[in-house]
């Protein structure tokens, strides 16, 4: 059980408040997409070992979507941020760095921020 | 024999005898009892049957690792299987009977599976029931679960009531020993809120019972001395009868409080479940003693020697006249040293270790005990009750020396630290060779949300074995929780506790060292499951070397107490096959809860009616009223039909159709979701979540709408109104209001959030009725307020004004084929616009009408419906819906995903209507086969029934299904079979069984 805080109410609450999205920073595929490209977007997702950015929602809160920075295997919280961005915040980053020394953005999500 | 002695006994209140009913006899303790100590006073020492074997089982430990002392408690309403005898508090009129023997505990017919052991090895079902595949279902699975399972089911409703408890602290402590006990002390003194919880009654835990002196005094002194302590500390709370059960991630803890198992007569609710969220956990849970694996270590009368020495001290109960005591450390050595303080007999300490032990063992030697050191019991005599043990060199291979007659064996293998609570959420281990356990390692603790530890564990439970160690660990342990969570530990010492010199203890996995086939396969490791030290090096043998692997095959620590006496014992052994060390194979993982809890517990108050909530429209009470037959639509309650007096469900909705179909019904629509949709991109994000152009509406119009997901499956379907330029209303179905609405929200906030729109769910703002029927217009008319006449009022349009004088928004739409107006009002007024409709109605023969009604009359018009056509895997143009697929737009969500290759293919199965030839209803969710089978052995299909009914308006079966190339079959005969065997014929025709044209709609 979880405690993550919303950005957008500010409320920290437990997991039970929040829903889980899924993988974040994904970008949408449509028509004129190949098929593997579309095939990769509708299904292909990373199931990181340690860093991880994640969709969530204060479903039973505000209703806002958000993203989380977390590591899958410790469950350390990274910090939250805007679902409405298309990358992570640096300042994020830097604090990702901070915990896991030589961890850099470029080693997630297959490299799509290389 | 076991019984009761003449002293007073720590726990117990002589004054209050109490009467019990143990397998129909009546029986009496004391107040302060467990219901083992008291069925050991009463020479009881047969307290049920094993698992596997049905062997004649007593109880072995004292506390809540008891794997045999079993038994079905209470009865009616308040019965409840596989209670322990250990944790179970005596109380006036308790009833309990033993389990798992048939016909009875002392003369059980199972118990020939015994005589079979040799034939019913680790992995024997595994291996004998495998062929033929067939005979697993119908054969070997029923006899199997006949003889199989712990204890029976309860079958009455649950008398007791339980609840739940959220609380949030500081520091919350588990297990009120000494450490706990001080740990408490120290975080509260540093002002921080303290929860100290302990899983038994008392207060202290082992201290008492083993002789230690704290800070001068009596360890009973310094216990009570420091309750009263804590007790002056507002911030600190004290539970006992509370049991730590889990710890999970980020400082969430789950407590399980019995409240009233001990006193079933008063008021409280019977447990509580804690919810708890906790700054720093400390777990002072202490450590449990292990087994000694000899042959006949499972014979009544065999218990583990901390348990022996607890029944004499605190509960006044001598378990034998003459007992053994057998170890492989000095603390057993406490054992006989009470044994013989009580005047009881000591014949022997039988002491594994060559060199014996320290200043315990001359104690021991100074009463006159005989000590045999490096020697070994080769083997315990006795069927339902120790008689003799036998005598051997533990170097040695078993072969018996001395004959010792004795009624009772105290065993002793050493200590295991119970680091269950710091393993749930992923506190690791290290292997402390020179106590032979795992304790936790402080170095990789259970991580919080800010990456730091947030368990730490103290005392016995963190591999502290005396006394004094263990009070300044928790010292430690409460003072640095304490200032994690910003308090401020006072600068005080620890209080000094004495401890004997102990000697070195030594590993003991087997008894005697080189045991045979013979001896090995009567040495028990896991008593509840029937584990045996062979059954584990057979698992190794076949090559089951994971810890987790050797756990499934043998069941070892599977049953109800999860291997807390023979987890070690059983790694140690398979370690010892596989030529590994201990600490390279691991253990199992631990899981919560701690014990077994009460499903009530789990449920707390989320029982009968406040289970879920529910949803009212604002008909509901009138629907009671009139003979409703509910049917639940998520939290709804929607009226499937109006039954009127002595008429059956069936006919209620054949008449209600028919009313409908020939002058008037009336149904309440209100659960339909109603979302609003506004902003200057409105239409443009709509263009986008619906698969038709809903930008081009005009505002004044409605148009029925599509939404499939990303995977291009359709997803929810309903008619969307503009309302003004920049203003839609989208109906969803009465399922999809909450889903759809945060589907779209996903969308804007997370793909389109500079956007400019916004939603809002009115669902629940608005009563909607659907007036239906041919005199639906006349009613509206006679009721007068806006014109509803089809020039002002045509099909597919909307509007604005008053009916009757209510408030209203009039949509011409209609989901039965009928001229059919929805009528929004805002949902106070709904009760009153029902009724209103209900009276002017009348002269009609207005006819309310439920669920069922809707469905056939849709099915009637080849409608379709989310949820029966629909199912997840199927798309629009499956459906014949490909006029709602706008061609203009460039996209849609769900637009690429309909042009992948499965979504294409001209194969997939589409929606036809299906007619039987006798006129009867096709089953529900019915195949059609073909001849041959597929690759997986089963028969070939070729379609399947999605909707199914009796058509009251053409007076026979009328279905909807997904046929291969069915619109280009019509005409065709498939054959659907029935679960009986038989098939029905069913012919393809067009899914719009009633008014093709929909002239009767648009009038």
């Amino acid at each position: 059980m979880l405690i993550l805080q919303c950005p957008c109410c500010g409320v920290e609450a437990e997991e039970t408040e929040f829903a889980g999205g899924g993988q974040a920073h994904l970008t949408r595929e449509t028509v004129g997409a190949s098929e593997e490209n579309f095939e990769a977007y509708l299904f292909m997702r990373e199931n990181p070992k340690g860093v991880h950015f994640e969709r969530w929602r204060h479903a039973n809160g505000c209703g806002k979507w958000f993203h989380a920075a977390r590591c899958t295997v410790t469950l350390e919280v990274f910090g939250t941020y805007s679902a409405q961005t298309t990358r992570p915040p640096n300042e994020i980053c830097d604090k990702i760095t901070a915990r896991r020394p030589g961890w850099s953005l470029k080693d997630w999500g297959s490299g799509k921020f290389a | 024999m076991s019984t009761r002695l003449s002293s007073a006994g720590r726990l117990l209140n002589r004054e209050a005898a109490v009467k019990f009913n143990f397998n129909g006899k009546y029986l009496q303790g004391y107040e302060g009892d467990t219901l083992a100590s008291a069925l050991l006073a009463n020479d009881q020492m047969l307290m049920g049957r094993s698992f596997k074997y049905h062997r004649p089982r007593g109880v072995v430990a004292s506390g809540a690792e008891e794997p045999n002392g079993l038994v079905n408690l209470g009865q009616g309403a308040r019965f409840e299987p596989n209670a322990r005898v250990t944790t179970t508090e005596l109380f006036e009129g308790l009833v309990a009977e033993s389990q798992n023997h048939w016909p009875s505990l002392e003369f059980d017919i199972g118990v020939v599976n015994n005589y079979a052991a040799r034939l019913l090895p680790a992995g024997f079902y595994y291996k004998t029931f495998i062929h033929p595949r067939a005979a697993w279902k119908h054969v070997f699975e029923p006899v199997i679960r006949k003889s199989a399972g712990l204890g029976r089911a309860p079958k009455s409703r649950d008398a007791d009531r339980y609840e739940h408890f959220y609380a949030f602290v500081d520091v919350l402590i588990i297990g009120g020993g000494i450490a706990g006990l001080q740990a408490a002390r120290a975080a509260g003194a540093a002002g921080v809120k303290v929860l100290l919880i302990e899983q038994t009654p008392h207060w202290g835990g082992r201290a008492p019972v083993d002789g230690a002196e704290i800070a001068g005094k009596p360890a009973g002194d310094w216990i009570r001395d420091t309750l009263k302590a804590l007790g002056k500390m507002p911030n600190v709370q004290i539970r006992t009868r509370m049991m730590g059960a889990g710890i999970y991630d980020h400082g969430y803890a789950l407590a399980y409080e019995r409240l009233s198992d001990h006193a079933p007569d008063n008021d409280l609710p019977r447990h509580r479940l804690w919810r708890i969220r906790a700054g720093q956990i400390i777990t002072t849970t202490g450590a449990i003693e292990r087994p000694l694996s000899f042959a006949g270590n499972d014979i009544p009368g065999v218990m583990l020697a901390s348990a022996v020495r607890d029944y004499v001290v605190n509960y006044a109960v001598s378990p034998g006249d003459r007992t053994v005591v057998v170890t492989n450390n000095d603390d057993a050595y406490r054992t006989a040293l009470v044994l013989k303080e009580a005047g009881l007999e000591v014949p022997m300490i039988v002491d594994a270790r060559p060199d014996g032990g320290g200043a315990l063992a001359e104690q021991a030697k100074a009463l006159g005990i005989r000590v045999e050191t490096g020697t070994a019991i080769a083997k315990v005599n006795g069927g339902k009750r120790v008689t003799a043990v036998e005598i051997c060199p533990q170097a040695g291979e078993g072969k018996s020396m001395t004959l010792v007659p004795c009624d009772a064996v105290a065993m002793s293998g050493g200590w295991s630290p119970v680091v269950h609570l710091w393993s749930h959420c992923g506190g690791k281990l290290i292997w402390d060779a020179d106590h032979a356990h795992f304790r936790p390692d402080p170095d990789r603790p259970p991580l919080g949300a800010d990456g730091q530890g947030f368990v730490s564990v103290a005392g016995f439970a963190n591999g502290a074995m005396g006394f004094g160690d263990a009070l300044r660990d928790a010292d430690d342990a409460g003072k640095a929780a304490a200032k994690a969570t910003g308090g401020t530990p006072k600068r005080s010492a620890a209080p000094k506790a004495v401890d004997v010199e102990m000697a070195p203890m030594a590993p003991v996995w087997k008894m005697p060292q080189g045991a045979g086939y013979k001896l090995r396969s009567k040495m028990w490791l896991d008593f509840q499951n029937d584990v045996k030290v062979s059954d584990v090096q057979l698992a190794a043998q076949e090559g089951f070397e994971s810890v987790e692997h050797t756990k499934r095959y043998t069941t070892l620590g599977m049953a109800t107490d999860q291997g807390k006496l023979s987890n070690i014992n059983g790694l140690a052994v398979l370690a010892d096959s596989l030529n590994a060390e201990i600490p390279q194979v691991g253990t199992t993982t631990f899981r919560p809860p701690y014990t077994p809890i009460s499903m009530g517990a789990i449920g707390g108050e989320a029982r009968g009616e406040i289970f879920q909530p529910l949803r009212r429209t604002p008909t509901h009470d009138w629907a009671e009223e009139h003979g409703v037959y509910w049917e639940p639509v998520g939290h709804w309650r929607r009226a499937y039909c109006y039954n009127h007096k002595g008429e059956s469900v069936e006919d209620a909705v054949q008449r209600e159709v028919r009313a409908t179909r020939a002058s008037l019904g009336l149904l309440d629509a209100s659960t339909l979701g109603k979302i609003i949709v506004k902003g200057p991109d409105a239409g443009r994000f709509l263009d986008m979540i619906y698969t038709n152009m809903m930008s081009t509406l005009k505002p004044g119009r409605c148009r029925y709408g599509l939404m499939c997901t990303e995977n291009g499956f359709l997803t929810d379907d309903g008619v969307v109104a503009r309302l003004d330029e920049d203003t839609w209303l989208c109906h969803t179905t009465t399922g999809g209001a909450d889903r759809i609405h945060a589907h779209m929200e996903e969308w804007l906030q997370t793909e389109w959030w500079d956007w400019k729109v916004y939603t809002a769910n009115l669902t629940e703002q608005y009563a909607q009725f659907a007036v239906v029927g041919p005199n639906a217009r006349k009613l509206l008319e006679k009721l007068g307020g806006m014109d509803v006449s089809k020039e002002a009022l045509p099909f597919m349009a909307w509007a604005d004004g008053k009916i009757g004088g209510f408030d209203t928004r009039v949509f011409r739409i209609s989901f039965s084929g009928e001229l059919s107006y929805e009528i929004a009002v805002p949902a106070s007024q709904g009760r009153a616009f029902w009724d209103t409709l209900l009276d002017a109605g009348e002269e009609w023969d207005i006819t309310p009408y439920g669920t069922e009604a809707l469905h056939v009359m849709r099915a009637e018009k080849g409608f379709i419906m989310i949820g029966d056509e629909t199912d997840g895997t199927v798309i629009p143009q499956d459906l014949g819906l490909d006029w709602a697929l706008s061609k203009k737009k460039d996209d849609y969500l769900g637009k690429r995903a309909q042009e992948r290759s499965h979504m294409a293919d001209p194969e997939r199965w589409k929606l036809v209507g299906l007619e039987t030839l006798d006129g009867s209803v096709l089953p529900d969710g019915a195949y059609a086969v073909v001849e041959g089978d597929n690759e997986n052995g089963q028969r070939k299909t070729e379609g399947r029934v999605t909707s199914t009914y009796h058509s009251p308006t053409l007076n026979h079966g009328i279905a909807m299904g997904l046929v291969l190339h069915g619109p280009d079959r019509m005409g065709a005969v498939l054959d659907f079979p029935k679960v009986d065997g038989t098939i029905v014929k069913a012919k393809i025709v067009s899914p719009v069984f009633y008014d093709p044209d929909g002239e009767k709609q648009n009038v």
